[in-house]
């Protein structure tokens, strides 16, 4: 079977409104093709939840669309169309920042870095700078903890900050890589929350890796299910489906779902979880 | 005013603010002390101390090579430790693992010439102390007329990093980060490495080669432990330099006097002691002061974790 068989659920996409329409890029890394021409687009305001196992490919795609690497084919479009405008337009979360407790930073100096760390220069303190960020400190609730080091925070707090960071600049789309993956539930669902509320308050369209689709569902408008290096975007509906996914991974594919949870499993008996928790208590939180 | 000498007399001997050497050795040293705090707060928070440390030692090979052909040691310190900090980054120290690699290669290879030449300087040249020179240095050797050279390097370097100060920053906290904002971060650590290059060089000229890591670093570690900001602590840093520098020129100075023939304690020793004295009283003052660091929160997720 060839990608071109596997178009996106949900038929072509509406080009008139999008901040991102990602069109059928591949990446080649080394010898391997980690995407092989994959297409979706994100619509103003919506939250995407980028689905796959590990080495699916999932920061290679969101690098992809931050220009950090050169894709082999196909293209990466912004609303208004300017490659120029790709850097403000974005803003990013990367999966794991090592952030040491002797980094002289405070909360608030990590967020003002976002506003305009990308600016040669010491940048003096401006109200409008002094505003934004204590703004947007307020909206990812970490008031409380502008003025320690960045350092000392915990991971949902830091995690919180770094959101803060990505959206001070007011982009249109918010990235952001695994997020929850070394949260735990509770922090995790915060983080969510949040994320939800802001795209819907702020208008921002999120898009968000993850292994397990299961904490996104309650606030998920789309979903790109990647695996082996092709993708399947639509509905949650539409995507998470047997018929779908066994297409996507070439291979009979069973989807369960149970207690409003979705388990994805390899069909014929091999049993094997490809996509959500198999933690029975991850759903009791 | 005679009365406050006098009573100063123990304390900072006669002839300290008349002696010629003194008022270069300050000087200098009040520069390369500030210059070393800015970049070496940078060293620190980019992780970057070995480097640091392995271009100190590097330099030894330009220096043993200025003597031989009978130029100012400084020149020899800047031009070494520029090419060497230029082929660290060609060899990759961007990525942590091989900037380990990259500084071991290139730190192997200079110690290599630093060898040679420092056999050349002592045997076939009539350069006495030559070694010594080179490796621990003095400041009070160095003449008037390199100061305005100091002082050019020392205002370059400064400006550089005044330039570099957010994108720096940011890119020490995330490369990647500071990529997908547009940051050209591999400019931004060329011309870092370039600081680095020159504040360790007049480091070497002030105390020496092997011991000019302790300016970059120690100042601006005793600060970091005490601030939450960079700015703030590459002020403080420079404070602390300042101080350090000029109270182990005092020092020195005053044990010359005091041993009644002019032997006093190597200034370098002197300069180093202080630095490390101030090191480790913030250490043990904030050592079980938490709270002057963390939150609460810190400290309960230090405690369930």
């Amino acid at each position: 079977m060839t990608a071109d068989t596997l178009r996106p659920v949900s038929g072509p996409p509406d080009s008139s409104a999008f901040v991102l329409s990602v069109e059928g890029i591949s990446v080649v890394l080394g010898r391997r093709t980690v995407l092989d021409r994959v297409s979706f687009t994100i619509a103003p305001g919506s939250f995407t939840g980028l689905i796959g196992t590990n080495g699916a490919g999932k920061t290679t795609l969101l690098r992809a669309i931050l220009g950090l690497l050169p894709v082999s084919a196909g293209r990466v479009r912004f609303a208004g169309d300017k490659r120029s405008r790709r850097n403000s337009a974005i803003g990013y979360v990367p999966q794991k920042i090592a952030l040491e407790p002797d980094m002289p930073l405070r909360a608030r100096d990590l967020v003002s870095l976002g506003y305009d760390g990308h600016r040669f220069g010491v940048g003096l303190r401006s109200k409008e700078r002094t505003e934004s960020v204590d703004q947007m400190l307020d909206a990812v609730n970490a008031t409380g903890f502008a003025d320690s080091r960045i350092g000392n925070l915990s991971g949902g707090e830091q995690q919180r900050v770094m959101i803060a960071h990505a959206l001070v600049s007011r982009p249109q789309l918010l990235l952001l890589d695994e997020p929850l993956a070394n949260l735990d539930i509770s922090s995790g669902r915060e983080v969510v929350d949040l994320l939800a509320r802001i795209a819907s308050e702020q208008h921002i369209s999120v898009l968000l890796s993850a292994h397990d689709m299961n904490p996104l569902l309650p606030v998920m408008d789309r979903i790109i299910y990647l695996a082996g290096g092709r993708a399947a975007s639509g509905t949650t509906d539409e995507v998470v489906s047997a018929e779908t996914l066994s297409g996507l991974y070439g291979a009979p594919v069973d989807v369960i779902r149970t207690h409003g949870r979705v388990l994805v499993v390899a069909g014929r008996g091999s049993g094997e979880i490809l996509a959500g928790s198999p933690d029975p208590l991850a759903g009791l939180g | 005013m005679t009365s406050i000498t006098a009573d100063l007399g123990p304390i900072i001997e006669s002839g300290f603010f008349t002696s010629s050497p003194v008022h270069v050795g300050l000087i200098v040293g009040g520069i390369v002390a500030v210059v070393s705090a800015a970049v070496g707060t940078f060293t620190i928070i980019r992780g970057q101390s070995f480097a640091g440390h392995a271009l100190s030692d590097i330099g030894t090979a330009g220096g043993s090579a200025a003597l031989l052909a009978g130029v100012p040691t400084l020149y020899g310190f800047v031009a070494m430790n520029l090419a060497a900090a230029g082929t660290m980054e060609l060899i990759g120290i961007r990525r942590p693992r091989g900037r380990d690699l990259a500084t071991g290669i290139v730190l192997g290879a200079s110690l290599g010439l630093a060898a040679l030449f420092l056999y050349l300087d002592t045997t076939y040249s009539n350069t006495t102390g030559a070694t010594v020179n080179v490796l621990f240095g003095s400041i009070f050797t160095i003449s008037g007329s390199t100061v305005p050279v100091i002082a050019v390097l020392g205002v370059a370097a400064l400006t550089a990093m005044v330039v570099l100060y957010r994108p720096l920053l940011l890119s020490s906290v995330s490369y990647e980060l500071a990529a997908a904002r547009g940051v050209p971060v591999r400019l931004v650590g060329i011309g870092y490495l370039a600081a680095l290059a020159i504040a360790v060089s007049l480091s070497a000229v002030t105390i020496g080669a092997i011991l000019s890591t302790a300016l970059l670093i120690g100042p601006a570690a005793t600060a970091l432990r005490l601030t939450k900001r960079a700015g703030t602590a590459i002020a403080v840093a420079a404070i602390i330099g300042v101080v350090a520098t000029w109270l182990g020129i005092l020092l020195a100075y005053d044990t010359a006097a005091w041993s009644g023939q002019g032997q006093g304690w190597p200034v370098s020793f002197c300069i180093v002691a202080v630095v490390f004295a101030f090191y480790l009283a913030v250490s043990l003052s904030t050592r079980h002061r938490p709270s002057a660091i963390t939150t609460p929160s810190a400290v309960i997720a230090d405690m369930t974790h």
